[in-house]
């Protein structure tokens, strides 16, 4: 006590060790299989995408803050570079690389810094960088390198679409599921991520990896993810116990396309999901119906990017109508 | 399974260094400083002038009312002040200083009391006893125990929880007790219940004391009326709430009191001393205190006489160690940071905490992330995130709305927080507020 002054400060002295960047490397870490097995199906492709994404989330974070908001630089708090994994991990992996800098840059800049930085964006920056390349560039963000094709360089790869572009591509013209199943990848190799997709998205294991390393740190819980998942199984379910010519059986659906991905590491985002249990259950939902419906329905072959950001919109709202239950609000007080 | 509170709860390390250490009796200090307010409620009213010799036990200050509690003369001495006097709180208070009167043998006699069993006395004289010994809830509220047993008019006690729970991290002072004291607690236990006709007591202990655990199993096997339940270890266990509904499943009603529910809650340091003014007359004038810190020399439990400095009790253990910024009056999750350490222990006092350099300051704040971790590890159901934002930016009456007043300050939200916000500080600072208007518009 004689060095230095005594330190006042109220109530409590300790504090446990997690801290904001320890969670976001959790979810780097968590990403790791996921990127492992990319780089093998996809080659340098994908390292080069991941790499461009990371570097200019950072850099745009870094001037933006530095130069036009001339705030404090956040750079070191690990989230903007986990946004450039993130939006990475929805991109092809042949995507000029001009794109994908415009990407990060809608995704810092807009989706992040303009709402006031980590914590009060309302959508999740990654995936409105996504959607803006792929509503800008619809072309170039749907066509993917064919896998375990050309791993050792970027551009010039042969492409083709994913399993779900092309279902809904033979559906258009009239074929059938089983006609249009003999051209698609087994469902083997769609566990495993030997198929056509965004470059985080293929490899069903390797996610529910990173998902299962989330869930024992804690990082997230199981209420998005499980019934997110439970729900678009059902809705397509349903409609695939109507007809299994003209819909596509509910476990293709869960293990292709973004569904995956979107549910551990998408919806899950700590800033733009709600902040309750209940809360969350409803949010997963809203997500899985609006997933199934995009899917069976819609324009697009996919629909988890929008479906979540969609339900990012109502987080608010459901922050506020579901609340947890208060100690002792069951029962009335008999005194008063 | 052990039992536990489904709803919230964190566990922090429990770094409980002194559970091995039996309590030693502190050397009697030369003067003692007594606070008049070491209770919730009404100041006690001094009774006492200065240069006025007064003996051990001897009232000095007068309950002040009903939720008010007597103060007695923890030494034999004369009375050389009566001052303002800073005390745990930061603030001052009046307290009435005496100097211990160094010949008088009352002040040194050390003979081991024997065990007396036979509970003689009237249920009207026990209660008495209990409100003119100036027991109060000895847990660290310090709510005059008198009131909590004053029943009204239909209410009835069903159990009679014995909260031995002690979840704060390093505190070990009602931990010794209950394995030096098993029987007098036990005592204690059947004195309360035939003073008040409860037909059924449980005993409520943490799984990391086992040893206590065991050694009240065997003295009560033969007892219907008195139990004990294992708890899983988990902060805020300790919380009345939590405790009634870790036990026994049921939940107090928002804004209610344990005896809504049929239950009444004594701390084991309460039922200890309910047990010594009953059976020996001896009014409350000392208690155990854990005097605690990774890098105190000899870190250990002692019976304390109220109003002995702090520093003494620092000095016993080997003096305040090199690199030391922060001493705590009370456990780490819920004691006030001392400015000096001339302030006097209290009524209330269950540990010292002495905690060095690295652990002593807050990490800088930094943006909430909205990760629901606080809104998770709440024991009462609130959103601190949204009780912080309300009350930083003076929406008191939303905050109230959304059950501000219902935290219980445990502090489980600030410690799990990982941008490190200060969410209990605003909390306490919105509470504050919200109960003032309150009362204005009432």
């Amino acid at each position: 006590m004689s060095t230095s002054p005594i330190i006042i400060s109220a109530s409590p002295h300790v504090h446990s060790d997690r801290t904001s960047k320890k969670l976001m490397y959790d979810v780097l870490i968590a990403l790791v299989p996921a990127f492992l097995v990319a780089i093998y199906v996809f080659g340098i492709g994908a390292l080069i995408v991941t790499s461009v994404a990371v570097i200019s989330c950072i850099l745009f974070e870094y001037m933006i803050q530095r130069f036009l908001l001339k705030s404090a630089v956040t750079i070191s708090d690990g989230s903007a570079l986990l946004t450039g994994v993130l939006l990475a991990f929805n991109l092809p992996s042949n995507l000029p690389i001009w794109m994908i800098i415009v990407g990060s840059l809608v995704a810092i800049g807009v989706a992040k810094l303009s709402f006031g930085g980590l914590g009060f964006n309302i959508f999740n920056p990654a995936l409105v960088g996504r959607v803006f390349l792929l509503i800008s560039f619809p072309v170039q963000m749907t066509s993917w390198p064919v896998p375990l094709n050309n791993q050792f360089t970027f551009v010039d790869a042969s492409t083709g679409a994913t399993i779900l572009g092309q279902i809904k591509e033979g559906l258009l013209y009239g074929d059938t599921i089983s006609e249009i199943s003999a051209n698609i990848p087994s469902n083997l190799n769609l566990l495993l991520g030997f198929s056509g997709g965004s470059i985080g998205e293929i490899s069903v294991i390797a996610l529910i990896i990173g998902g299962l390393f989330l869930m024992i740190r804690k990082v997230i819980t199981w209420h998005i993810p499980l019934v997110f998942l439970a729900t678009l199984f059902v809705v397509t379910g349903l409609f695939w116990m109507i007809d299994p010519e003209q819909y596509l059986s509910p476990i293709t659906h869960l293990i292709s396309g973004g569904a995956i991905l979107g549910a551990f590491f998408m919806a899950t985002d700590l800033v733009t999901s709600p902040m309750t249990k209940k809360g969350m259950i409803v949010f997963a939902v809203g997500i899985g119906i609006i997933t199934a419906v995009i899917r069976l329905f819609g324009a697009y072959p996919e629909g988890v990017s929008f479906a979540i950001l969609i339900m990012n919109a109502f987080v608010p709202l459901i922050n506020t109508y579901f609340k947890p239950k208060r100690f002792g609000s069951a029962i009335k007080s008999k005194i008063v | 399974m052990l039992k536990t509170f489904p709803k919230g709860g964190i566990h922090p390390e429990e770094n409980k260094i002194t559970s091995a250490i039996s309590i030693k009796r502190m050397s009697v200090p030369k003067s003692v400083s007594v606070p008049i307010a070491q209770h919730i409620g009404i100041p006690a009213e001094i009774i006492v002038e200065r240069k006025q010799k007064v003996v051990k036990g001897e009232i000095i200050a007068r309950s002040g009312g009903f939720v008010s509690s007597n103060i007695h003369a923890p030494v034999a001495g004369t009375v050389t002040k009566l001052d303002k006097i800073v005390d745990s709180s930061g603030y001052k208070t009046q307290c009435i200083v005496i100097r211990t009167d160094a010949k008088n043998s009352e002040n040194f006699e050390q003979e081991e009391q024997v065990l007396k069993k036979e509970i003689t006395l009237e249920k009207q004289e026990i209660l008495k006893r209990i409100s003119d010994y100036g027991i109060v809830g000895l847990g660290g509220a310090t709510f005059p125990s008198h009131v909590k047993l004053s029943l009204k008019e239909g209410q009835k006690i069903k159990c009679l929880i014995i909260n031995g729970v002690e979840c704060e991290p390093f505190l070990t002072a009602d931990h010794r007790l209950m394995l030096e004291k098993s029987q007098e607690i036990i005592v204690g236990i059947k004195i309360l219940m035939h003073a008040l006709n409860i037909p059924k007591t449980i005993i409520g202990i943490e799984n990391n004391k086992k040893d206590a655990i065991k050694a009240f199993k065997k003295i009560i096997k033969k007892e219907d009326a008195i139990q004990v339940a294992a708890l899983k270890v988990k902060y805020p266990q300790g919380g009345e709430k939590q405790l009634i509904k870790a036990i026994l499943n049921k939940e107090v009603p928002k804004n209610g009191l344990p005896i809504d529910v049929g239950v009444v809650v004594h701390n084991v340091g309460t039922i200890y001393a309910i047990y010594k003014a009953v059976q020996y007359n001896e009014p409350l004038t000392e208690r155990v205190i854990t005097v605690t810190g990774k890098h105190l020399e000899k870190p250990c439990n002692f019976w304390v006489k109220i109003g002995t400095p702090i520093k003494d009790l620092i000095n016993e253990v080997g003096g305040i160690p090199e690199g030391t910024r922060k001493i705590v009056n009370g456990g780490p999750m819920m004691g006030k940071a001392l400015k000096s350490t001339d302030v006097p222990v209290t009524k209330g006092t269950s540990g010292i905490l002495v905690i060095s350099e690295e652990e002593a300051s807050r990490k800088e704040s930094k943006n909430c992330i909205r990760c629901s971790a606080c809104v998770f590890v709440c024991p009462m159901g609130l959103e601190p995130y949204l009780l912080m934002n309300l009350a930083e930016r003076g929406m008191y009456e939303k905050a109230g709305k959304e059950d501000i007043n219902t935290c219980i300050e445990c502090g489980s939200c600030s410690y799990v927080c990982p941008s490190h916000r200060p969410l209990l500080d605003y909390i306490r600072f919105g509470k504050n507020i919200v109960r003032k208007l309150e009362t204005e518009k009432n």
